[in-house]
């Protein structure tokens, strides 16, 4: 290949240009060699033709199920969609439409503080939970982890249609434990003030179990040298883990975190089975509002407008993240 | 010393203990009261009608306890002769095991579960099978060839990794609508044959086999295809196995799309089929749960038979360009 490479090199030659025929040679020589190269890129593309069928099908999925439904939304999001007429243009409006209006500003504040709460609390507790388990035996490692991981590989429809039982005013496993502690009993779900909690409270008791396995395997590979020289520096146990464990981890962290703000603005299933964003809109969220608006009322444009919406957000909170949390590096 | 190593080793046990604890409940919940007795009558001792609906809640299954209860008076009544009272129990006895299981029953009689069921189970294989296919070829070139336009095609597929996929839902659903593929199963397996987390992961693990096994096997003239087949996939076995089950596990969970474009019951998913039994017996709880079980166990199995690949699944996908 790299043989190849120089060859390509010498056959690009273009004179100088020191004088009006230089220039003209010059330019020649330029045109010429484009047709060469794309001739060569041609022949390339020829010999390597296997390369491009093995990708092909993969690329006609890609192309129509990703590449236009995305174009697609943004074009959408300028139009009035009509089911009956041609759509027409309409610009701006829907976007108006969308930071105008109550429900969304609800739905915007909603997902963020579901957020802002949730994200550092599961990253942190599985930061814990992961240090915890990794000062074990091999047996406890795997009994653990299996523990932790297992309510991410049930489908959070049943995790949520779980916990709006436990959830039940009357009956409610919930409830039953708060009165064992001496607590009232709460309408969880039912109240504007305590259902948007209840959702994040329920997020914040299901264990992290991607980021528990992710930590145990970067724990693992953090050189035994580094604590060696810390222990004889005299360091203790939490010491080590502060300033050794923790900033070796940093790559984990940040990508834990981009992973579960990014899953976190999505956040769907729990709100259409739970309270279906009631009452009122206490428990609306932007994936929630979307689908409301795209597939109960049918405003194509304004959901359309709404999703990209939600893309820059997480566009623009995915980059800041990666940017403060790689600063100290 | 030793004292505190040991009583650090407790209080690690303990805190994990109630973290697991709290991480299994649901779970638990899930099949304590799918298995709940609901309608039980026994006039005898006038208990309480429901179970499921107890306050406070009833931790276990409470026809285990009842079906040992009245078996041990059916012994007694036995030796003590009396068939009248032994009968009695004994009826009692097939009523709670019955009424423990009535909720699968209802689930397969009256609702779909069965098809729902098998929909879940030949889509997710349908789509695990092709994603395997066509990832493993896209990612095996991306890896391992050559050719203008690799590295546009890959950051082109790369960089759309990052969009939330809420942004295609209405062109997509125009798209199906117009193809004539709504309330199709269709629907589902071409969306989720085009995901390409896949071709990312099986690049990169296809990084990692030697170039000097594919240019042997090309001395030895196999053809392309040859190459690939005979070669290139028995060494992403691991990387296969990883991606297969991620694979199967979205699409059995899949939610948000697939109650979108399913509108008849027959064609239902696990997920929507629960949804929908939901919607229509808000209060049944140990119906839905009941539900819920059917739902959770495939994975559960799947998870504990694979956890090895699970654990690399994830750390191959965590790992940073």
């Amino acid at each position: 290949m790299h043989k190849l490479y120089t060859k390509y090199k010498t056959t690009n030659y273009i004179p100088k240009k020191d004088s009006r025929g230089g220039r003209i040679l010059q330019l020649s020589a330029r045109f010429k060699n484009a047709g060469k190269s794309l001739k060569r890129t041609g022949k390339e593309m020829r010999k390597n033709y296997a390369a491009y069928l093995f990708l092909l099908p993969k690329l006609i999925l890609f192309a129509l199920f990703i590449v236009v439904p995305v174009v697609w939304a943004f074009l959408l999001s300028f139009q009035e969609y009509r089911i009956v007429d041609s759509n027409v243009f309409v610009f701006l409006d829907n976007y108006k439409a969308v930071f105008e209006s109550e429900a969304f500003k609800k739905a915007l504040l909603n997902t963020t503080i579901y957020t802002v709460v949730t994200v550092p609390f599961n990253v942190i507790t599985a930061l814990i939970a992961a240090s915890l388990i990794h000062s074990l035996g091999k047996f406890a490692q795997n009994f653990f982890r299996a523990a932790f991981y297992l309510p991410t590989v049930t489908s959070m429809v049943i995790i949520a249609m779980v916990w709006r039982w436990m959830y039940n005013y009357e009956f409610g496993l919930f409830n039953h434990v708060m009165g064992l502690l001496g607590m009232e009993p709460i309408n969880w779900l039912g109240q504007t003030d305590s259902a948007l909690w209840a959702i994040i409270i329920m997020q914040m008791l299901i264990p992290f179990g991607v980021g528990i396995i992710l930590y145990m395997a970067s724990m693992s590979s953090i050189s035994e040298s580094l604590y060696e020289a810390a222990t004889i520096d005299g360091a203790n146990a939490f010491q080590k883990w502060l300033k050794i464990t923790i900033p070796m981890l940093t790559p984990s962290t940040v990508y834990l975190t981009l992973l579960s703000t990014i899953g976190s603005f999505q956040v769907f299933t729990q709100i259409i089975l739970m309270t279906g964003g009631g009452p009122g809109y206490a428990t609306e969220t932007l994936v929630h509002l979307i689908y409301k608006t795209g597939f109960r009322d049918f405003e194509f444009g304004l959901a359309a407008a709404q999703s990209v919406v939600l893309f820059f957000i997480i566009f623009v909170i995915s980059v800041l993240q990666y940017k403060v949390l790689n600063r100290n590096k | 010393m030793k004292k505190r190593i040991k009583v650090n080793k407790f209080i690690t046990y303990l805190l994990l203990s109630v973290a697991a604890v709290i991480s299994l409940l649901p779970l638990y919940w899930v099949f304590s009261t799918s298995l709940q007795l609901k309608s039980f009558q026994d006039e005898d001792l006038e208990r309480p009608t429901s179970y499921v609906n107890a306050n406070p809640p009833k931790m276990y299954p409470m026809g285990i306890s009842e079906y040992v209860e009245h078996w041990g008076k059916a012994r007694d009544a036995e030796k003590a002769g009396d068939a009248d009272q032994e009968a009695y129990h004994r009826e009692v006895m097939s009523t709670i095991v019955k009424d423990t299981f009535s909720g699968f029953k209802n689930l397969f009689e009256k609702n779909q579960m069965g098809m729902w069921f098998f929909n879940s189970l030949y889509i997710g294989v349908v789509v695990t099978i092709g994603i395997l296919l066509l990832d493993s070829m896209a990612g095996y070139v991306l890896a391992k060839k050559r050719f203008p336009g690799r590295d546009i095609i890959f950051w082109l597929i790369i960089s759309t990794m990052m969009i939330p996929s809420q942004v295609t839902l209405v062109p997509m659903f125009i798209m199906i609508r117009d193809l004539g593929l709504m309330d199709t199963h269709w629907a589902l397996i071409l969306p989720d044959l085009s995901m390409v987390f896949g071709v990312f992961l099986m690049r990169q693990f296809m990084l990692s086999i030697p170039d000097e096994l594919i240019e042997a096997a090309k001395i030895d003239g196999a053809s392309e295809w040859k190459t690939y087949w005979k070669i290139v996939l028995p060494l992403a076995r691991p990387g296969l196995a990883a991606l297969g089950i991620f694979t199967f596990m979205n699409v059995w969970n899949s939610f948000l799309w697939p109650i979108i474009v399913l509108n008849s019951a027959k064609l239902y998913t696990l997920p929507v089929g629960l949804k929908t039994l939901q919607d229509a017996n808000l209060a049944d709880f140990k119906l839905l749960m009941s539900g819920a079980a059917i739902a959770a166990i495939p994975m559960i199995i799947v998870f504990l038979i694979f956890q090895r690949h699970f654990v690399k699944g994830l750390t191959l996908g965590g790992v940073k360009e």
